[in-house]
């Protein structure tokens, strides 16, 4: 089983990758998605073989899962979770005001002024 | 006072301010209020937090009370208070610069709330005792710094943003997988446990983890070759929302980098990597800088070039190198949160910050000129000011390792600093005022705003203190770099004896 979720880690990883490198916003997101289940998947690998829930009474300590990767993947759930609807937001932000989702190229250098100055 | 209240604080009173801020929505002089009366409050606190731990050594409290390692440690000792004062002085600074300088209509749109969370977070990492929590208070920081870059969603911020959202979003994910590895490798997150733990580990092992961890914090901090994100992106931002990000957040990660090189993955000797990366750093910030042609743009190149003296000092892994560094990142957080503060003061008043347009500032407006010229010359490093003092203890720390290139390789990028400040001196101040600066619209807007330039008399009279008392400040930084290089006094405060 844990070859299993190491090959996955892997392939999440490989393809996050590739999506991360593409033009399109949208893929980027979808590939810092990716990435971000690789590591959760990373996160319950490490805690080592699944066990009983580590809950007083459930069973003997030895036989208990390890809890604390379990809380550190949720937190990074929750935070990727946010991340990636920030992302999104942007995303469509720049769909509505340039028609499109590219990440474009930079102006010259030396040449550009900062676009828009909040004042 | 109790450790377990002065060390909570900084983190959860910005973050109660940012509560508040967001239920007195539409009312910018209440949420005004509240912000600056929260930042001072916590300002109160990290001073005092400070004297604590110089009094009595490292401190640390253990959050809902579970002891470590299994519980949630924070912990100070002399590096993270003293880091927590500075941040929480520039966040305040920069407060006030920012009211002046903010269109309400931007302001309005959720800045304080959010201001208040990247205060939070910032707090958050210079005080977590816990590599995981130092990536959740990366995120919290992080994630405000997103929606401040992008406040008003102009359309060059949207793409500058993107790229710095993106980029960071893959450090956070190569963070995680270092803890990953961390926790597999050791079975704890706790870095003082893991002080104890990691050198067990054999030495592939414990070298690939150190080297994971300098790569994610060399993103976030902006280490050659990974730094080509922030010139791009911070000069996008609003002016004020770029003086914190510069004087702060590259910060955060050299603090990171110091913080985990010392305590987890410390040095025997000079490591050559770091000072081969500091030198790079340096040289190419520098020749970025050079050959760039507007003024917030040339000082986020010199962002880059600066880190890498914070990391020459690191590299050397001698007290004096490292006390060297501390002192490097304090004159650096003051002298470059000023010099954006003049930067965008410049473009607040002549409405650009291109050099090719703008000429002759100093008759117009001689207070920004001389607040300009005072921080350039600090930031270039030369007597008396602030900059001399740091340069001048990383170089005899670096001559006293015999490192003798990279020194010199400092000292270079020191004349060519000079240079690319005399540039934005001779371009933007001195001469004939351009048409932009003399033309006849520009009269009626010529008034810098009393906050912004309140905020920068302030910074600039700091940089000078820290010039001033330049003694007491080394002492301390000594004292600080050696707790960080034998850190059995933060170990001993967070394991219990």
């Amino acid at each position: 089983m844990t070859a299993v979720l190491a090959v996955g880690v892997g392939v999440l990883f490989a393809v996050g990758t590739y999506l991360l490198l593409q033009r399109t916003l949208t893929r980027i997101v979808l590939g810092i998605g990716l990435l971000g289940h690789g590591t959760n998947l990373l996160l319950l690998l490490v805690g080592g073989a699944a066990g009983v829930p580590p809950v007083i009474g459930a069973g003997a300590p030895s036989e208990m899962a390890d809890p604390m990767p379990q809380a550190l993947a949720l937190t990074a759930i929750v935070i990727s979770f946010g991340v990636t609807a920030f992302l999104l937001a942007l995303a469509w932000r720049s769909w509505s005001t340039g028609g499109h989702d590219d990440v474009e190229h930079g102006v010259a250098e030396g040449a550009e002024a900062p676009a828009e100055v909040g004042r | 006072m109790n450790p377990s209240l002065l060390l909570p604080a900084p983190i959860l009173l910005p973050l109660v301010g940012a509560a508040l801020t967001l239920l007195a929505h539409r009312h910018l002089a209440a949420q005004r209020t509240i912000a600056i009366s929260v930042l001072t409050a916590s300002l109160g606190v990290t001073v005092a937090l400070l004297a604590t731990v110089v009094r009595g050594g490292a401190v640390a409290a253990q959050a809902g009370g579970w002891e470590a390692p299994m519980g949630i440690t924070l912990a100070a000792d002399r590096f993270g208070a003293l880091m927590a004062v500075i941040a929480v002085v520039m966040l305040l600074a920069v407060l006030v610069y920012a009211i002046g300088q903010l269109d309400p209509d931007v302001e309005e749109l959720f800045f304080h709330p959010l201001y208040l969370v990247l205060a939070a977070g910032v707090s958050a990492a210079f005080l977590t005792g816990d590599l995981f929590n130092l990536f959740v208070a990366f995120e919290i920081l992080l994630i405000a710094s997103y929606v401040l870059l992008t406040l008003g969603a102009g359309r060059g911020q949207i793409r500058h943003g993107m790229t710095y959202v993106v980029i960071n979003l893959v450090a956070s994910t190569l963070f995680v997988v270092g803890v990953a590895y961390v926790y597999a490798a050791t079975g704890s997150v706790n870095m003082a446990d893991l002080a104890g733990r990691i050198g067990d580990l054999p030495p592939a092992i414990r070298e690939a983890l150190g080297l994971l961890f300098l790569v994610t914090f060399g993103i976030k901090a902006g280490l050659f070759p990974l730094y080509f994100w922030l010139p791009d992106s911070y000069p996008a931002a609003p002016p004020a929302v770029t003086a914190v990000f510069a004087g702060l957040l590259t910060k955060v990660g050299i603090y990171a980098i110091i913080r985990t090189q010392t305590l987890l993955f410390a040095s025997d000797g000079p490591s050559t990597l770091l000072l081969f990366v500091a030198g790079a750093t340096m040289l190419v910030g520098v020749l970025g800088a050079v050959s760039q042609g507007e003024i917030r743009r040339i000082l986020s190149f010199h962002i880059v070039s600066q880190v890498g003296y914070m990391i020459l000092g690191l590299g050397l892994f001698t007290v004096a190198g490292v006390a060297g560094a501390i002192l490097y990142v304090v004159h650096h957080i003051v002298v470059k949160t000023t010099l954006f503060c003049v930067g965008g003061a410049v473009e607040q008043a002549y409405g650009t910050g291109r050099l090719a347009s703008l000429g002759g500032v100093a008759r117009r407006t001689p207070l920004l000129a001389g607040l300009f010229g005072i921080a350039a010359l600090s930031l270039a490093g030369l007597p008396p000011f602030s900059g001399f003092v740091a340069k001048l203890s990383l170089t005899e720390a670096g001559l006293a390792s015999g490192r003798w290139l990279v020194v010199a390789v400092g000292l270079l990028v020191s004349a060519l600093t000079l240079f690319s400040m005399t540039k934005i001196w001779a371009g933007a101040f001195w001469g004939r005022p351009s048409a932009t600066v003399a033309g006849d619209g520009v009269a009626a807007r010529v008034a810098v705003p009393l906050p912004m330039l309140a905020a920068t008399v302030a910074l600039v009279a700091l940089s000078l203190a820290i010039a001033v008392f330049a003694g007491p400040l080394w002492d301390f930084s000594q004292s600080a770099a050696s707790e960080l290089l034998d850190p059995s006094g933060y170990v001993r405060a967070v394991m219990g004896p």
